[in-house]
């Protein structure tokens, strides 16, 4: 190994920037393996101890690709006590909290319950992260803000999960990823935006997820890019469904968050999907507008991994169609594609869209005053 | 060119590598097998820590299937994006026209000509029977 890591802190220091954000895409994590323990029953201790857990996916040790650094992480986000990238607050807060002036971060954990066959074992990892979320996190950081994690597959234990929630300052969203069973718009999926909605929290969809299926639609590809660049397919697929089940016209004050896939395909998901639905509208009949429509009004985007194209141009061609109060800012720290503030958004927006990019869209959508 | 001292030959054997700032720039001292470079320490994409990253080789394709691995141990590769750099020169292979890293030149002086020089130590004790490793900048 020819790793060595800093003598201090201050040396490796990312540049500061004044300006106030909101970082929409923190990825906590366990420092040890049984750090859930305290928050399981004894039953489900013994459950995991014993049998494990069994996956929807083949994999059943980590992810099925390799990714890039270790735990797919920045090298130097290890905290200088030990333990995995992203699991220590205070080293979070020096690193990217307080440099950044992070007003607001939101906390997507991965690796947690979901995707998981046994669906009563799926609820408690769920119930238990979103515990440890409060103990560990938010509760000792108000700059920072859980995602209720809930077992997607078993769309009722997951309606009871977010009731629970339900008016905890603590929480600003529900969870889910993209790869699942099914496709996210099917039914079984309807009573986690019901009990969503009526909870007035967004759903945010997290790429990544363990629903069994090939990551591409066409098989399982050869390398990682391939992964990186199927996560928009995923989340393509995902939101045509969303719209084309009538998820968003059966929940109209549903809102959803698609996170870390980017969003330059937007504009041509939605124009096809219009264009189809003009010719093929009899057979989704609950479908009663453009789907840019529902898009548009119920849809918002984190940033992180920011298109970064030649020409600025494009990528303002893009947020114009977006607009430019749906973007919300993401680092996806500790992940090595994180997306350093004062380096992802080109000269030349106004500082009325600056602010609504960095802070503004965040606040709103999360309901921070 | 400002010459540094940085660090005694000894301080800083091969497979080793010392993080500092000089003049209010952070330098990164690499020692791979008995030679020594000096890159800057942040990445011109967006601003990492540069050489906290491993140091791997280059690998180069001419056809799918033939892969050709050489510069081992001499390509810097960032610790947050990936983006890999030649530690001899601060070439970036990915995008050579937009990206480099400044390299800086580094070498080792025999200790009295560090004392006597223009370039004196100020925080590395100056012993005369060493020798040093001197980074210009």
């Amino acid at each position: 190994m020819n790793i060595q890591f800093r003598e201090s802190l201050e040396a490796a220091s990312p540049p500061t920037t004044k300006t106030a954000i909101a970082d929409c895409d923190i990825h906590p994590a366990r420092a040890t393996r049984t750090e859930l323990y305290p928050y399981l029953a004894k039953r489900w201790q013994h459950h995991l101890e014993i049998y494990g857990v069994h996956a929807y996916q083949g994999m059943m040790e980590g992810p099925p690709y390799p990714k890039a650094q270790p735990n797919a992480s920045r090298r130097d986000a290890y905290p200088p006590e030990g333990g995995p990238q992203g699991s220590s607050l205070s080293f979070m807060q020096k690193q990217l909290l307080d440099p950044n002036n992070v007003q607001l971060g939101v906390l997507n954990p991965l690796n947690t319950g979901q995707g998981i066959r046994n669906h009563e074992l799926s609820a408690a990892l769920c119930s238990a992260i979103n515990d440890w979320q409060i103990d560990k996190w938010t509760s000792k950081d108000n700059r920072l803000k859980g995602s209720i994690v809930v077992g997607n597959e078993d769309g009722l234990s997951a309606a009871a999960e977010i009731r629970e929630r339900a008016g905890d300052k603590n929480f600003v969203q529900v969870l889910l990823l993209s790869r699942n069973v099914e496709p996210l718009g099917q039914r079984r999926y309807w009573p986690i935006y019901q009990a969503a909605e009526e909870a007035g929290l967004p759903v945010g969809v997290h790429a990544f997820g363990f629903g069994g299926n090939p990551i591409t639609p066409s098989g399982w590809p050869s390398y990682y890019i391939e992964e990186m660049v199927g996560h928009s397919q995923c989340q393509q697929s995902a939101l045509a469904s969303l719209v084309l089940e009538g998820v968003f016209e059966r929940f109209p004050k549903l809102k959803m968050v698609m996170i870390e896939a980017g969003f330059g395909w937007a504009p041509s998901l939605a124009w096809r999907l219009d264009k189809v639905w003009q010719r093929l509208r009899s057979e989704v009949p609950h479908v009663k507008r453009p789907p840019s429509e529902y898009i548009r009004e119920q849809v918002w985007w984190t940033t992180q991994p920011m298109e970064d194209p030649e020409r600025r141009e494009d990528l303002f061609d893009v947020v114009n169609w977006i607009g430019w109060d749906r973007l919300l800012f993401a680092t996806d720290y500790p992940h090595w594609d994180y997306d350093e503030p004062s380096r992802v958004l080109p000269a030349g927006v106004s500082d009325a869209n600056r602010e609504a990019f960095y802070l503004g869209n965040a606040k709103k959508l999360y309901g921070i005053s | 060119m400002a010459r540094h001292v940085i660090a005694a030959v000894d301080e800083l054997p091969p497979g080793t590598r010392k993080f500092l700032e000089i003049d209010g720039r952070p330098i990164a001292v690499f020692n791979i097998k008995g030679e020594y470079f000096g890159l800057m320490n942040r990445c011109p994409h967006q601003g990492a820590a540069l050489c906290e990253g491993p140091l791997i080789g280059l690998a180069q394709s001419k056809d799918p299937g033939e892969i050709e691995y050489t510069k081992l141990g001499e390509i810097i590769r960032c610790p947050w994006h990936g983006w890999e750099f030649d530690i001899r020169t601060g070439q970036s292979y990915c995008d050579p026209r937009r990206f480099r890293v400044k390299a800086y030149p580094a070498q080792v002086e025999p200790g009295a000509r560090v004392v006597k020089g223009p370039y004196v130590a100020e925080t590395i004790p100056v012993k005369v029977e060493s020798d040093y490793v001197v980074v210009e900048l």
